[in-house]
C-alpha cells in the first residue's frame, strides 16, 4: 500500500472499519474489500453509471469517489435493496415484469438511481420526462429504456407507496 | 483504469489547504472529483498529492451578502440546482446548473471545481461570464478577487497562482425587470455542450434594453462575451428584431472547429442559440414585444 489511510464508513447499515490505499475508488473498495460485487464497474471514468451507489442518500458514481472520501458516510449498495429473505424491492420486480433489464450489467446502477428518484419524489407524481432525465446517467445497451421507464412510472406513481 | 498512486490530504480549514498546496510538489486540489478523477483514472493527470477540500465546511453553502450572492466553491451543483435562494436571486445559475452532467455527477460536482477546470463544453463558466462573477481566491499572500473575465488563462487553465485556492464565487443578485436564459445544444441531453449561450438582460420602464450580457461557450478555450451585440442592444426595443440582430452578430464569432463540429456549424448554432436565449431573457424580464 502506497498511502494507507484508516476508513470508517457505514455500508448497508453495518459499520465498517478498514485501512485502504487512498487511490482505491469506492467501487473497488465495495467489490474487492467488502465482497459486495453487485456494484458493477463499466467505464471507470464516470460515463456509464454502472457503479452508481447511494452515499448519504444521494446517487454517486462510485468510480469517481475515492473510498477515503466516504469517511463517516452511509453507503447503500444494491445488496441492501431486496428484503433479507430475498423478496425483491418493488422497483426490482417492476423492472423484471416490464423487461427493464436484459443482460443485467447496468441494472444495479439503474435501481440505485430509481431509489433516489423515489425518495425525492415521495408524495407526488413523477413525469416520464423526470424518469428519463434520471436514467440518462445510466447507460443501457440492451433494453432501449422503455421497459425501465414503464417500470419506474408504475412503481413511483403507484396509488399507495409499495415500499 | 485506476488512478495512479498519490498521497491524500484532507485539511479541515482553508489555511491548512493553502499551506499544503503551497508546500507540496505536484499537488492538485480535489473538489467534487467529477473531472479530476476521470483524468486520473485515464492517467491524463498524475498528481503526487491530492488535497481534498471536501472536509472544509466553510467552503460549502450559499449566502446573500450586501454585494450579492456568495457561493462557496465546494457547494455541489445539485445543492445549487435545488436551492430556492439561488432560483430567486440568480435564476441564470439555476438554469445553467440544471444542464450540467447527470444527477449522479451533480451530487458530487461543485461550482468551484467546474469553474477552475474550465472545460470549454462546461456550462457554469458560461453563466459566470455572463454574470460577471467575481472569483475569490486565497493563497499564501492572502485573499484576492479576480473578475471572471480575467480568470481563464488558457485551455483548462485558470489564472489562479500556484498555491491559490478558489474559496467563493460572488454573483450579482438579479434586479426587477431583469431576465436571463441559458441554452445549449448537444447530441444527447446532459452531454457537454457543443455550443452554449447565457444571456442576461435588464429592461427600463419603457421596455427598452438598459443592459445586456451574452456569453457563448464551446467556441474557444474560454467563454466569449459578445461585446458588439451587447453594446448594440442598449437602448433598443426588446423585440424579435433585436434578438435577430444579436444572433447575426453571434454568427460572425470566430469559432474553434473540429472535424465533428466545424467552425461554420458552430457559428450557425451561435446565431440560433443567441437569438432564442435573448428572446427568452426578454420575456422573463417582462418585455411585451417578443
Amino acid at each position: 500500500m502506497f498511502d494507507p489511510r484508516p476508513l470508517n464508513v457505514t455500508v448497508n447499515g453495518a459499520t465498517v472499519q478498514r485501512t485502504v490505499d487512498s487511490r482505491v475508488h469506492l467501487a473497488d473498495f465495495l467489490r474487492k474489500e467488502l465482497g459486495l460485487t453487485g456494484t458493477h464497474i463499466g467505464c471507470e471514468h464516470g460515463v456509464c453509471g454502472a457503479c452508481t451507489v447511494l452515499v448519504n442518500g444521494a446517487s454517486v458514481r462510485a468510480c469517481l469517489m475515492l473510498a477515503v472520501q466516504a469517511e463517516g458516510c452511509a453507503v447503500q449498495t444494491i445488496e441492501s435493496v431486496a428484503a433479507p429473505g430475498g423478496a425483491l424491492h418493488p422497483i426490482q420486480s417492476a423492472l423484471a415484469r416490464h423487461h427493464g433489464l436484459q443482460c443485467g450489467y447496468c441494472t444495479p446502477g439503474v435501481v440505485m438511481t430509481l431509489l433516489e428518484l423515489q425518495r425525492e419524489s415521495a408524495g407526488r407524481a413523477v413525469s416520464e420526462h423526470e424518469v428519463r432525465a434520471a436514467l440518462s446517467g445510466n447507460l443501457c445497451r440492451c433494453t432501449g429504456y422503455q421497459g425501465m421507464v414503464d417500470a419506474a412510472l408504475e412503481v413511483l406513481n403507484a396509488p399507495a407507496a409499495q415500499s | 483504469m485506476k488512478a495512479p498512486a498519490f498521497r491524500y490530504h484532507a485539511p479541515t480549514d482553508v489555511a491548512q489547504a493553502v499551506s499544503l498546496l503551497a508546500s507540496l510538489e505536484n499537488a492538485r486540489v480535489l473538489a467534487g472529483g467529477q473531472s479530476l478523477m476521470p483524468m486520473m483514472n485515464l492517467r491524463v493527470a498524475g498528481p503526487d498529492h491530492l488535497i481534498d477540500l471536501g472536509r472544509i465546511p466553510e467552503l460549502a453553502g450559499v449566502a446573500q451578502v450586501p454585494e450579492g450572492l456568495l457561493v462557496g466553491a465546494m457547494t455541489t451543483q445539485r445543492a445549487l440546482e435545488t436551492s430556492a435562494v439561488v432560483a430567486r436571486l440568480c435564476p441564470l445559475l439555476s438554469e445553467a446548473v440544471s444542464n450540467v452532467g447527470h444527477q449522479q455527477t451533480r451530487n458530487r460536482g461543485t461550482i468551484g471545481g467546474s469553474l477552475c477546470h474550465l472545460d470549454p463544453g462546461a456550462e457554469l463558466p458560461v453563466a459566470a461570464a455572463a454574470l460577471d462573477a467575481v472569483m475569490i481566491a486565497r493563497g499564501p499572500q492572502g485573499e484576492r478577487r479576480i473578475a471572471f473575465a480575467d480568470f481563464p488563462a488558457d485551455y483548462l487553465t485558470s489564472t489562479l497562482e500556484p498555491g491559490e485556492i478558489l474559496t467563493h464565487v460572488l454573483l450579482p443578485v438579479a434586479s426587477a425587470r431583469a431576465g436571463s436564459a441559458f441554452l445549449e445544444f448537444n447530441r444527447r441531453p446532459a452531454d457537454y455542450a457543443i455550443v452554449s449561450v447565457a444571456a442576461h438582460v435588464t429592461l427600463d420602464e419603457a421596455g427598452r434594453v438598459a443592459g445586456a450580457s451574452i456569453a457563448v461557450g464551446g467556441v474557444s478555450h474560454a467563454p466569449v462575451r459578445l461585446a458588439d451585440a451587447e453594446a448594440g442592444l442598449v437602448g433598443a426595443l426588446a423585440d424579435a428584431a433585436a434578438c435577430a440582430q444579436a444572433g447575426r452578430l453571434a454568427a460572425t464569432l470566430a469559432c474553434d472547429g473540429d472535424d465533428l463540429y466545424p467552425a461554420d456549424y458552430k457559428q450557425d448554432l451561435c446565431e440560433t442559440l443567441v437569438r432564442r436565449a435573448l428572446g427568452a431573457a426578454f420575456k422573463r424580464a417582462g418585455a411585451g414585444h417578443v
